[in-house]
């Protein structure tokens, strides 16, 4: 009994003792720990401020933010798509990021006209087709997928999955509702299955034959053929051949990992100092090098696989549109029968 | 009139017994009762949406999976109990605890390797198409990311329950009854068929209430394989739809479907109140099996095991090799020494807590007791992620309501106190698997007879002394059982994990969940087989307490 | 006279269910007293309440002139200083039989419960047995460890719930004395549960028969059989049967078989008609009487033989035999009465 008790006191006090330490900025990060924990440290190593990091999805960390309120430790929520920033700064949890230097770096459309976010990379969705099967000349954007003559020969993930949200809000704001929902009514008459899997499933189902494009994100694309590792996965992808949609027109669809400065944030310097940093030329070389992701400041230069596929159009959409539009986006897909 | 209803005079202290199991059933309840009183909020648009959209589809795959789940953990899981209980065969005793293995197998991570070995694109398709010269449409293959696939994973995991207890069940059987019935005529499976299986009804239907109860909150699976039940629902409504009174209602459906469980089980004990009408146990008589009959049950026992463990184990295995160099560094031990922590004082409170309110319906025999038991129970079939958000909105609210009160009176910030902390975590732990070790050690206390108590108390010992002193000795098997199951439970508990841990803490499973979710299966597999391996103790140590747990011996 | 146990006026309920009406008895020290009735009349439920296990609805218990139940209070049965031993014993099957028996000693130095033990142990002709679990004893022998659990902490009162039940017939008379046998050794006071009249004979001083939750009668085990003050207690303890008669004078009735003399209640009249009880005994086999009947059946028990005899009349009596008469069923023997102690009912319908 007595062993019980000691051992609940102790987690108990060791989970309370959280000191506060003289520099330290806390991060609710959406963003997997391995792709933002050895930025961090490196942070540390240059600054001496100590980060403290939880991650999750951005929703239940949004939650636990709201909830936390004034008393909230996060000084930083970072998350992998835009319009998760945008219902944070709708909730009221984030305050302006003042930083002439920040504004000097990002560019406009890529972070909130109030400055209430900001983009840290980005992040497009784009087509991939298998070249022995598809003629790229018939394809040319996201709306031209809707055509018959791709009937059951298109692979693409859930509906649950933010990134399709997103894709299908770009085109509601391009678009309109209307014609949005007509075309994803034929999309779905023309996916090759009923959508499972991720982004890397996709490509692998079209370069082993069970569809012949494939819709997802290009760093997915990217990791597996830089992981020689995984042979089977490395020669899926050697397979299949990237297309950048709607280049005559708006530009291929664009997502972000950005970040906001919670508006309760007691080490907001240490906060804006990380932001900084995060957006320095080896910060975001790095997340270009390793998670194939492009780079925010105009600065650096895509290298290596990145840089091979050259310079592309993006949608220059403000991001903020995503969030609006997140919840007719869903509600469009569960009218298709997009599952 | 109330008086007469108290069946056993309690002293003054265990008079407090009772408000105190009403206020612990209240405080676990407040969770539940946060989601539940979104039902209030208007929802409006979205929830006529979803009725006209996705609610049937939601509504049939739950169904469908909760049946196809059902027949599957009830047909391995009584197969292979009763063979190892009332059968000589060949690998008999290696069958007896290894069977239980897959439960230390996370459902997500059986779903993850399976996809990765049956997909399309997998290794074992395409060998099929390399050697054939087959193409995509010649052949037909079952595809694991379907409803069928999830059935099968979520069995593949789940069977242990219904086996662990149809186990005890058939071991604790008095031999009288099957010989009796074997005297008047009945073979050895008519036997089984007519007494034994009746017998160890209310142990098969616990088993299968938790497993079908795991069905319900499991949400990794589901949303990888991409079908649509109301945990995915519920998510999609609440984050994707932004609407949370649209999202309670659909966990309120779910919430029903949980209690008509609950319901099922309790009419079915109630209908067999089957305390053993013997006291004589002798060894238990077992069938020997030979020939063809000894092959059958070999390949009935291994079916399962290679299926749920070694299979899954192997292809993790595999991918570790390749990738343990890199994964393995100091942090993983922190990892895997936080999950052990966390698990193990998890476990301990919930068998104390479980052990104060049944014990206290034991005494106290009172409805209100034994109602608020049943409603602490329901934790369990809430997904994680739901219970976390109960768990949050509450938790805040009191610490930001004593952190103004003490800046208004005392001028002094108490901050986040409970919120975002260990405590927290362990609370949503308690409130999800609660029901676990109430089932467990519930079980085990109805097998001790009143009279054991009456006897006690009769040569002047007091209730606590007699929990200590007559019913741990002679539940340790049940007890044991519940704090294993919920070890192994918390060790693979994710959602609730992610969302409430303190900062820099991590799990096993969120290690494992964060790279597979990146679709990076084979770096995940080291913190997986690490799951695996810390579970495999406490299995283990539950297979040699089940096999020794014979009453009378 | 100091009461060792005093029941007044008690009464039970279930939720509204009245299970004890008005049970009221007293018991000296160093008595047995037993309770004796069918299954279901409530007899099991006055131990429960002694003990504690059931609240009293009305009326009050004492022991050792202490209150310890009223419809007020309810003094925890850890508390009572009571002994019981269950129908099923209840042994604590972890625990080994010295450890069983030494339950209740928590509080005694070690010395003293070791000792206490053994003489126990002992006393109940067990004394190899100290080491040995539960489930490795005969019926027999865990009846004796329960008793000697219960005796040890040398209780006030000690309970006994049926404790012969699960007993073999033969088994049950014989521990009922040893049982007895140490009772009066230690100088226990003692109540008794129990459906089977002859363990009620053979362990205790005095017995209440009871009946749809009341006592029926309280007496000694002879007057029970001798002088039953109603149908109910005459027809549960031994045999015999009811046969009509008339009152002939003051004391005397006549009945088919002849005129039985006794004592009989003042407010009689002659000429009234009433019932008589007639106990086997009371029939003597004589092949010299006048008055004759038909074997109808008969059942050998060892030294008699019980005949089942029909009289001309159609009534039926019992009758006991020495076993040396052994009539075949249908033949005809003689009969009279020798009744010593007269009974005599208000004449059914």
């Amino acid at each position: 009994m007595h062993k019980i008790c000691g051992l609940a006191v102790f987690l108990l006090s060791v989970s309370l003792s959280t000191g506060v330490p003289a520099a330290e900025v806390n991060i609710y990060s959406a963003r997997k720990e391995n792709l933002i924990k050895p930025l961090l440290d490196q942070f540390s190593a240059q600054t001496g401020i100590k980060t403290n990091l939880i991650t999750a999805s951005a929703d239940k960390l949004l939650t636990r933010m709201i909830n936390e309120g004034q008393n909230t430790p996060a000084d930083i929520l970072i998350t992998v798509d835009a319009g998760r920033l945008y219902r944070a700064m709708e909730a009221d949890i984030f305050q302006p990021i003042e930083s002439e230097k920040i504004e000097a770096i990002v560019p406009a459309h890529l972070r909130d006209p109030d400055n209430y976010w900001i983009a840290l990379s980005k992040r497009a969705r784009v087509i991939f087709y298998a070249p022995d099967r598809v003629d790229p000349n018939a394809l040319s954007s996201y709306e031209n997928l809707a055509d018959p003559q791709w009937k059951k020969r298109i692979c693409i993930r859930g509906s649950g999955n933010i990134y399709n949200q997103s894709l299908v809000a770009s085109m509601i704001a391009a678009n309109g509702k209307q014609a949005t929902q007509e075309w994803a009514q034929a999309l779905v008459d023309n996916m090759a299955r009923p959508p499972m899997g991720g982004d890397r499933d996709q490509i692998k189902a079209a370069a082993a034959g069970q569809c012949d494009i494939a819709v997802a994100n290009t760093y997915y694309y990217a990791k597996m053929l830089e992981n020689k590792k995984d042979q089977a996965q490395y020669q899926a992808a050697k397979k299949m051949a990237i297309f950048w949609p709607n280049q005559a027109g708006r530009g291929a669809h664009v997502n972000i990992s950005g970040a906001g400065i919670s508006k309760y944030s007691r080490n907001r310097e240490n906060a804006i100092k990380l932001l900084e940093f995060l957006l320095s030329p080896e910060a975001q070389d790095w997340y270009a090098s390793v998670n194939y992701e492009y780079p925010v400041n105009p600065e650096v230069k895509p290298s290596g696989l990145l840089g091979s596929w050259g310079a592309f159009k993006a949608d220059t959409l403000n991001l903020s549109k995503l969030g609006e539009l997140n919840a007719e986006a869903v509600k469009t897909m569960d009218r298709a029968g997009w599952k | 009139m109330a008086k007469s209803k108290i069946r056993s005079p309690v002293s003054r202290l265990e008079g407090l017994w009772q408000p105190g199991i009403l206020l612990t059933a209240l405080v676990f309840s407040i969770p539940v009762l946060t989601i539940a009183s979104f039902l209030l909020y208007p929802s409006g648009d979205i929830w006529q949406h979803l009725v006209d959209t996705v609610l049937a589809d939601y509504l049939l795959n739950s169904v469908l999976l909760m049946t196809g789940v059902g027949l599957g953990t009830f047909s391995m899981g009584v197969t292979c109990a009763w063979l190892t209980s009332l059968c000589q065969f060949p690998g008999k005793k290696f069958f007896i605890w290894t069977l239980l293995l897959p439960l230390a197998m996370p459902a997500y991570i059986i779903a993850y390797t399976y996809t990765g070995m049956f997909d399309f694109a997998g290794p074992v398709q395409t060998q099929i198409r390399d050697w054939t010269g087959w193409e995509y449409g010649d052949y037909f293959f079952p595809e694991v990311r379907s409803l069928g696939g999830a059935i099968a994973m979520l069995s593949l995991v789940l069977y242990p329950y219904v086996y662990l207890l149809a186990r005890a069940a058939f071991i604790e059987q008095s031999v009288c009854v099957i010989e009796v019935s074997r005297t008047l005529g009945c073979s050895v499976w008519a036997s089984f068929y007519r007494v034994a299986l009746p017998l160890a009804r209310p142990a098969i239907v616990a088993g299968l209430s938790l497993a079908l109860m795991e069905t319900l909150a499991d949400y990794g699976t589901v949303s990888y394989f991409g079908i649509g039940v109301f945990t995915t629902g519920i998510f999609r409504t609440w984050f994707g739809l932004g609407d949370s009174a649209a999202a309670a209602k659909l966990a309120a459906i779910l919430l029903l479907f949980v209690f008509s469980l609950v319901v099922i089980e309790r009419w079915s004990r109630q209908r067999a109140q089957y305390h053993h009408t013997t006291n004589r146990y002798s060894q238990l008589p077992v069938y020997r099996l030979t020939g063809a009959r000894a092959l059958i049950a070999c390949v009935a026992c291994a079916l399962p095991l290679i299926f749920g463990f070694i299979l899954p184990a192997f292809q993790l295995s595999l991918w570790a090799i390749d990738t343990y160099a890199v994964m393995i560094d100091s942090s993983f031990f922190k990892l895997v020494l936080h999950t052990i922590l966390l698990g193990v004082s998890t476990a301990l409170l919930a068998v104390l807590l479980a052990l104060f309110m049944v014990y206290g319906r034991r005494v106290l025999a009172s409805k209100l007791v034994f109602a608020s038991i049943r409603v602490v129970a329901i934790g369990y079939a809430v997904p994680g992620t739901i219970i976390a958000v109960g768990v949050i909105i509450p938790l805040t609210w009191f610490d930001n309501t004593l952190d103004s009160y003490m800046r208004e009176h005392f001028d002094v910030s108490t901050g986040l106190l409970l919120s975002g902390s260990l405590f927290a975590l362990m609370f949503a732990y308690l409130v999800r698997f609660l029901a676990v070790s109430i089932q467990s050690v519930e079980s085990g206390l109805v097998k001790i007879k009143l009279s054991m108590d009456e006897a006690a108390r009769s040569l002047g010992r007091k209730s606590a002394d007699i929990l200590f002193n007559v019913h741990l000795p002679l539940m340790k098997g049940s007890v044991l059982t519940a704090l294993l199951i919920v070890f192994v439970d918390v060790m693979k508990e994710l959602p609730a994990t992610l969302i409430l841990r303190p900062f820099n803490f991590n799990t096993l499973a969120v290690r494992a969940f964060e790279l597979a979710s990146d679709e990076r299966l084979a770096d995940s597999s080291t913190a997986a087989l690490m799951i695996v391996v810390v579970g495999l103790l406490p299995v283990i140590l539950l297979s040699k307490s089940i096999a020794s747990s014979r009453a009378g011996s | 006279m100091t009461f060792q146990l005093e029941v007044e006026n008690l009464d039970v309920r279930y939720d509204n269910y009245q299970v004890l009406n008005q049970i009221s008895f007293a018991l000296e020290s160093a008595k047995i007293g037993c309770i004796l009735g069918p299954s279901g009349c409530g007899k099991t439920t006055v131990l429960r309440a002694i003990a504690g296990f059931e609240p009293a609805f009305g009326g009050r218990i004492l022991i050792d002139q202490i209150e310890v139940s009223s419809s007020h209070y309810c003094m925890a049965t850890e508390r009572r200083n009571i002994g019981m031993i269950f129908q099923d014993f209840a042994l604590f099957p972890h625990l080994s039989v010295a450890d069983n028996i030494g339950f209740g000693l928590k509080s005694w130095p070690a010395k003293e419960r070791q000792e206490r033990v053994q003489e126990l142990l002992a006393m109940t002709g067990m004394p190899a047995y100290g080491q040995a679990y539960p489930h490795q004893l005969s019926g027999g022998q865990q009846q004796r460890v329960a008793l000697a659990r219960a005796m040890a902490p040398r209780p006030g009162l000690l309970l006994m719930d049926e404790p012969f039940s699960s007993m073999d017939v033969d088994l049950r008379e014989q521990l009922a004395r040893e049982v007895r046998d140490i009772l009066k050794q230690e100088n226990i006071t003692a109540i008794l549960v129990t459906h089977d009249q002859h363990e009620a004979f053979a362990l205790a001083d005095e017995i209440c028969v009871m009946n749809e939750g009341r006592i029926e009668q309280r007496d000694s085990g002879y007057n029970l059989y001798h002088q039953p003050v109603n149908r109910f207690v005459a027809d549960f303890i031994g045999q015999g049967v009811i046969i009509p008669a008339t009152v002939e004078s003051r004391h005397s009735v006549r009945t088919e078989l002849g005129s039985i003399e006794g004592k009989l209640p003042p407010q009689r009249e002659k000429g009234a008609l009433v019932d008589v009880l007639i106990r086997p005994d009371d029939v003597i086999h004589d092949d010299d009487s006048s008055e004759t009947a038909i074997v109808v059946d008969k059942s050998f028990r060892g030294a008699d033989f019980l005949y089942f005899l029909r009289m001309d009349s159609g009534i039926e009596v019992m009758c006991l035999a020495p076993s040396h008469h052994n009539h075949k069923i249908n033949e005809r023997i003689g009969i009279r009465l020798d009744v010593d102690h007269l009974v005599i009912f208000d004449r059914s319908n």
